[in-house]
């Protein structure tokens, strides 16, 4: 008999740290218990993308989406739901302000605005069972290039698609496969960027979690279109369920005869192997990645020669990014002309971004190109939280740089893909690969790092100087020496000692490392403290000249007293600061006011993060 | 030093040199370091300058040439992580263990590093103890994540 109901319980990175397999686990007791286990199947799959919420559910086929799911609940919701037919409010999710739950997930903001590609079967199928992806047209992409098209029909698709690599730079994918296919050496190899090492980025980590076989099947159709022999997944270290759901897929696609030789009887022949980093941030950029595959020291060296002609081993290797070969299966299946009328101009498609900081949904989205700030931010993410102001949105990690938000009425020059100008404000940006290239960030990955008036623009400058000066491989002078000096000038002002001369010397060393260093770990690392010196330069001032930080964070230049009549009145005199603070400092009875000794205060604002009441005063 | 383990590791990978970086990993898993009469036999066997394995071992950040604790701690240090105050649980860790990042207390009950990003963002601010994370941690949450596993090393000691 078929089952009535699938009960699609996350089992994401995020949502198994909340414990969603418990709730799993006891939900799988509780319908046996009521006899229930032959209606309702339990599947569990990759991550939804909603982090904010888990752990999360989603009841199928009526799409009902229950979220912060607790061990507890399981039985009610086994009565109520499965037993009489009811949903249950209490377990659904209410944005804020909103006077009721929204029971249906593609009613749901933060999915609504969605367009799912690389994403596509998230949450729709279990990742380690190849007959889900199969049912979901898994692989249907592959037969049809392997019996109906040429390579070079596949190559002429996928660049007529408009397909840009997701890892960050946005070369066009048909081109780079050409190049391969046309260069001479045999064999050629295929390889998988998995190393995403961009912190506050993780679709890739979630494209393998949730749907490894589309990665796969990506592979296999640049393989045909290629020419290559063997293909190789380049997964982070830091990423252990990750990799164990790709080994898993590569398995079963072996043991279906989709990996081997003569592959559906078509001749092809290729095989895929897994590589782990071994934490490495260069190691993403291609030729330190492919150095660390020969078991060398992931150091980058010089292009040209680019992998294309001469890549492992020194063969002709085409090196994509994991939500790139995730794009392919869909754009082979449906055709290009369905694929290049999602987006912009030159930036087709759709994008996964994550959406993390300070934003109220925080998770993993997946927007057509040219989609806003403002939709991205308010739409989808559901705006800060805490009523506090939007200030900038970091995109593209250490290589790209702060956009304001502060500015939202004054409007920049943009130059429309067209070329035409237009004015427009930042918050009303259409995200694509050039648009914010324009205004000195880049697409990069894909991270959306969210901040808002809490969060010190200098000390971000200086957060990301201290890792890339930290991952710098040292192999070339402007890089290594460039960065540690950017570094100490940027330490220098969040400690209140910086000079107006320091912001010059910070420029001036920016534009050297920018234009002289070796690979594109150096070439874009002076982005943040480019940006952030161009929109918000009043902040570096205030650092310098008043020795304040307007945010609050860096603490070298607080002073932290408490506020008597908070203190009692509405925490009457807890003393909860005194006993957290590392230094002794705090001293008071209870129910009456506590001080804080100044010349013991070591300014680690502890007691701000513990005091309930905020009575605690930064200044 | 029993080597058997070693050995092991090295037929795993048929003895590749190529395989070198993953042989580390193999022999960072199970020993928790890179030790050094370790190397030594592997350089030896796969007749590579032991130069080269120490050079792969001091630049990956998995690699460590001390013993690492029975619970490593990595607090993640990444974007989200940061702007949502990770410095200050990572502070909390330092004080309530006595240690510095990259260092193993006495007892090797834990060990405390910082890392770039574990790609749990949404759930910022992340710690993982071992195989555990632990998301949205806040400072006074830091004494009940020690008091888990300190609870377990109790546990184990009587037995």
């Amino acid at each position: 008999m078929p089952y009535r109901v699938h009960c699609m319980v996350c089992a994401g990175t995020g949502c198994v740290s909340n414990r969603s397999l418990d709730v799993r686990d006891a939900l799988e007791k509780e319908l046996r218990k009521r006899g229930l286990e032959h209606e309702v199947q339990i599947v569990t799959t990759g991550c939804n993308g909603f982090c904010a919420v888990g752990p999360l559910m989603v009841v199928q086929p009526d799409g009902i989406f229950y979220q912060q799911l607790t061990t507890k609940d399981v039985p009610q919701l086994v009565e109520e739901h499965f037993v009489k037919g009811r949903p249950v409010q209490r377990l659904m999710y209410t944005p804020p302000e909103a006077p009721a739950p929204i029971p249906k997930m593609s009613d749901i903001p933060f999915f609504k605005h969605q367009r799912l590609i690389a994403l596509r079967n998230r949450g729709l199928v279990d990742p380690e069972k190849i007959e889900d992806y199969i049912a979901r047209d898994g692989y249907q992409a592959l037969v049809k290039a392997l019996t109906q098209m040429t390579p070079d029909e596949i190559i002429e698709e996928i660049t007529r698609a408009g397909l840009r690599g997701r890892g960050g730079a946005g070369f066009p994918t048909g081109v780079k496969w050409r190049k391969v296919r046309e260069a001479r050496g045999e064999p050629k190899y295929i390889i998988c960027n998995g190393d995403e090492g961009d912190p506050g980025a993780f679709m890739d980590r979630s494209i393998f979690e949730s749907d490894p076989h589309s990665v796969i099947e990506g592979m296999l159709i640049g393989a045909r279109a290629i020419g290559a022999r063997y293909g190789v997944v380049y997964i982070r270290n830091e990423y252990p369920l990750a990799l164990e759901r790709i080994q898993i897929a590569i398995q079963q696609a072996r043991e279906y005869g989709l990996l081997g030789e003569n592959i559906l009887d078509s001749g092809l022949d290729f095989d895929i192997s897994v590589t782990r980093g071994a934490g490495a941030f260069v190691c993403g950029e291609e030729t330190a990645l492919i150095a660390s595959v020969e078991g060398r020291l992931g150091d980058p060296r010089a292009r040209p020669p680019y992998p294309a002609e001469s890549g492992l081993w020194g063969k002709p290797t085409c090196i994509n990014n994991v939500e790139t070969w995730a794009n392919v299966p869909p754009i082979i299946l449906n055709g290009w002309e369905w694929y290049s009328q999602i987006g912009t101009e030159r930036s087709k498609g759709t994008k996964v971004f994550s959406l993390v900081g300070k934003v109220r949904n925080t998770g993993l989205v997946e927007v057509p190109m040219g989609i806003t700030l403002r939709q991205l931010i308010y739409d989808i993410g559901g705006g800060i939280p805490g009523d506090k102001k939007f200030k900038a949105v970091q995109t593209g990690g250490p290589s790209g740089g702060c956009i304001p938000a502060g500015m939202m009425d004054q409007p920049i020059e943009y130059v429309a893909p067209d070329g035409k100008h237009e004015a427009r404000d930042y918050l009303d940006l259409p995200i694509d690969y050039e648009s914010l290239t324009e205004v000195g960030s880049m697409m990069g990955s894909g991270g959306l790092v969210v901040m808002d008036e809490d969060t010190c623009m200098v000390d971000v400058a200086r957060f990301f100087l201290a890792f890339t000066q930290d991952e710098s491989c040292g192999a070339c002078a402007p890089c290594r020496e460039g960065t540690k000096l950017m570094l100490d000038i940027l330490t220098r002002i969040t400690q209140g000692h910086g000079t107006m001369d320091d912001l010059r010397a910070l420029e001036e060393i920016g534009w050297v490392v920018k234009q002289t260093s070796l690979c594109g770990l150096g070439k874009t690392a002076p982005n943040p403290v480019l940006t952030t010196l161009k929109y918000f330069r009043d902040e570096y001032i205030a650092h310098i000249e008043a020795h304040k930080c307007p945010a609050h964070v860096c603490r070298e230049l607080n002073t932290y007293r408490i506020d008597p009549v908070i203190c009692v009145e509405r925490g009457h005199g807890c003393g909860v600061c005194r006993r957290e603070c590392p230094e002794k400092a705090i001293f008071g009875e209870k129910n009456q006011p506590h001080r804080i000794d100044t010349t013991k205060c070591k300014k680690c604002g502890v007691c701000v993060d513990v005091c309930h009441f905020n009575a605690v005063i930064v200044e | 030093m029993e080597l058997a383990t070693v050995e092991g590791i090295i037929r795993r990978h048929g003895a590749q040199k190529s395989a070198l970086i993953a042989m580390l990993q193999d022999i960072q898993h199970e020993y928790t370091y890179l030790p050094e009469d370790v190397l030594r036999h592997l350089s030896r066997t796969l007749n590579v300058p032991l130069s080269r394995a120490y050079s792969l071992a001091t630049f990956y950040r998995a690699f460590s040439l001390k013993p690492k604790g029975r619970h490593p701690i990595s607090v993640c240090l990444g974007t989200a992580c940061h702007v949502k105050g990770a410095v200050k649980i990572l502070e909390k860790f330092e004080r309530e263990l006595g240690i510095k990042p990259g260092q193993t207390t006495p007892d090797l009950n834990f060990g405390l590093e910082q890392v770039r990003c574990l790609g749990c963002c949404g759930l910022a601010p992340v710690v993982t103890v071992g195989q555990d994370l632990y998301g949205k941690v806040t400072v006074p949450k830091v004494d009940q994540i020690l008091k888990r596993y300190q609870k377990q090393e109790a546990a184990h000691a009587k037995t």
